[in-house]
């Protein structure tokens, strides 16, 4: 089977807008369309596999919220990359795709729990990692790594331990390498270890 | 091994002084029949868990040390291994599983993420199992090495020989002072 480019795509769907790639054919698709571009991806040219999707939080950048994903056609071997802008960047929404590729439940589930991305038309939106009474959607990138005090959803061991989900210590982290100085300096010691949770920062 | 060798001397038997009767202490019998049968509770929750196999495989072969009884029923394990690690959303079962074996019991720590958080200082992750459960032995290591398991393992057995008071304490329901705090 032919590959698709992305200038046929472009030419049979007037909404949409190319995306730049190093890899795949990609393309931006406004929310409103996003189903009618799936099932036509799926029904006619092929891309019958929902590989992933990735929610896409842009920090200042306005549409916010996206949502990206891989289609993959397994006749003629091609992989497709869509972004799906969510319109909304206070309450981010896009149209779930579980009624055409199953394979986007719980890969919805996830983008909802870690980045707050409503999918709308899921059958079970739920959480599928943090616990349904957690109040933080912790990919986002307002959220601390350490995280926020917040209750731990059992009564029962609240009771006997009195613990919380408290903020991790750091330690004088997080211990991550940055790119694009030396090694000396760029690597985790080379960091301010002199402070920690029982010794503040000077 | 100081504490094996003196229960080891403490229960010695010489047919020709004491003809069928061994005097010795209650804790010394009781504690040293406890350390030989320890049934772990395998609570694979990560990668250690895998090293946890290793040692009930034939090279590391915990075997030796009668701990070879893995239990997955909570009911019938006395020393809860846990291996890998916990979340916040998993620590409700690890203690309501705890909650559930029968005295007298033991909680082994092994590797950094049950013992500290480990690697994983994040929002998702238990800072250490010690916060809900209370642990008798730390094993350190990402993940640690079966030797340094049964490593361990021994020195938990250590720490049952060395025990006082068992029979009494466990048959009134005190056999250990469960008191974990949180920290932070």
């Amino acid at each position: 089977m032919s590959q698709l480019t992305q200038a046929d795509l472009l030419a049979k769907f007037p909404f949409l807008t190319a995306r730049a790639s190093l890899d795949y054919v990609a393309v931006n698709t406004p929310a409103d369309k996003l189903v009618e571009l799936a099932r036509t991806l799926r029904d006619e040219l092929g891309f019958d596999v929902l590989t992933d999707l990735a929610g896409m939080d842009w920090d200042k950048a306005a549409p916010r919220f996206s949502v990206v994903y891989h289609f993959y056609g397994s006749t003629s071997k091609q992989f497709l990359r869509v972004n799906c802008a969510a319109p909304d960047d206070t309450a981010p929404s896009v149209p779930s795709l579980t009624g055409l590729y199953p394979s986007a439940d719980w890969h919805e589930r996830e983008a909802y729990d870690l980045m707050g991305i409503r999918f709308e038309g899921h059958p079970d939106l739920r959480r599928i990692l943090m616990w349904d009474s957690y109040p933080f959607h912790p990919l986002r990138k307002e959220f601390p790594l350490a995280g926020i005090d917040t209750p731990v959803p059992s009564a029962d061991l609240i009771e006997a331990t009195g613990i919380h989900a408290a903020p991790a210590p750091m330690a004088g982290g997080p211990f991550v390498s940055s790119c694009g100085t030396t090694l000396a300096s760029g690597e985790p010691r080379a960091l301010d270890q002199s402070w920690n949770e029982s010794k503040p920062k000077a | 091994m100081s504490n094996n060798a003196a229960a080891a001397s403490e229960i010695a038997y010489d047919s020709k002084i004491e003809g069928e009767i061994i005097v010795t202490r209650a804790d010394a019998v009781v504690n040293w029949l406890r350390a030989n049968s320890v049934w772990p509770m395998p609570m694979g929750l990560a990668c250690c868990a895998i090293e946890l196999m290793a040692a009930g495989g034939s090279r590391f072969d915990i075997a030796r040390f009668g701990m070879e009884v893995m239990r997955f029923s909570p009911r019938q394990s006395d020393c809860m291994i846990v291996a890998g690690t916990v979340t916040y959303k998993m620590a409700e079962v690890v203690r309501r599983i705890y909650d559930q074996m029968a005295e007298p019991k033991w909680v082994v720590a092994m590797g950094a993420c049950a013992s500290s958080g480990g690697m994983y200082r994040s929002y998702a992750t238990l800072q250490g199992v010690d916060r809900i459960v209370p642990v008798d032995v730390y094993i350190s290591g990402c993940p640690p090495r079966p030797e340094a398991l049964l490593d361990g393992m021994l020195l938990l057995q250590e720490k049952i020989h060395s025990e006082r008071n068992s029979v009494r304490d466990t048959f009134k329901g005190r056999h250990r002072i469960i008191d974990t705090k949180v920290v932070g």
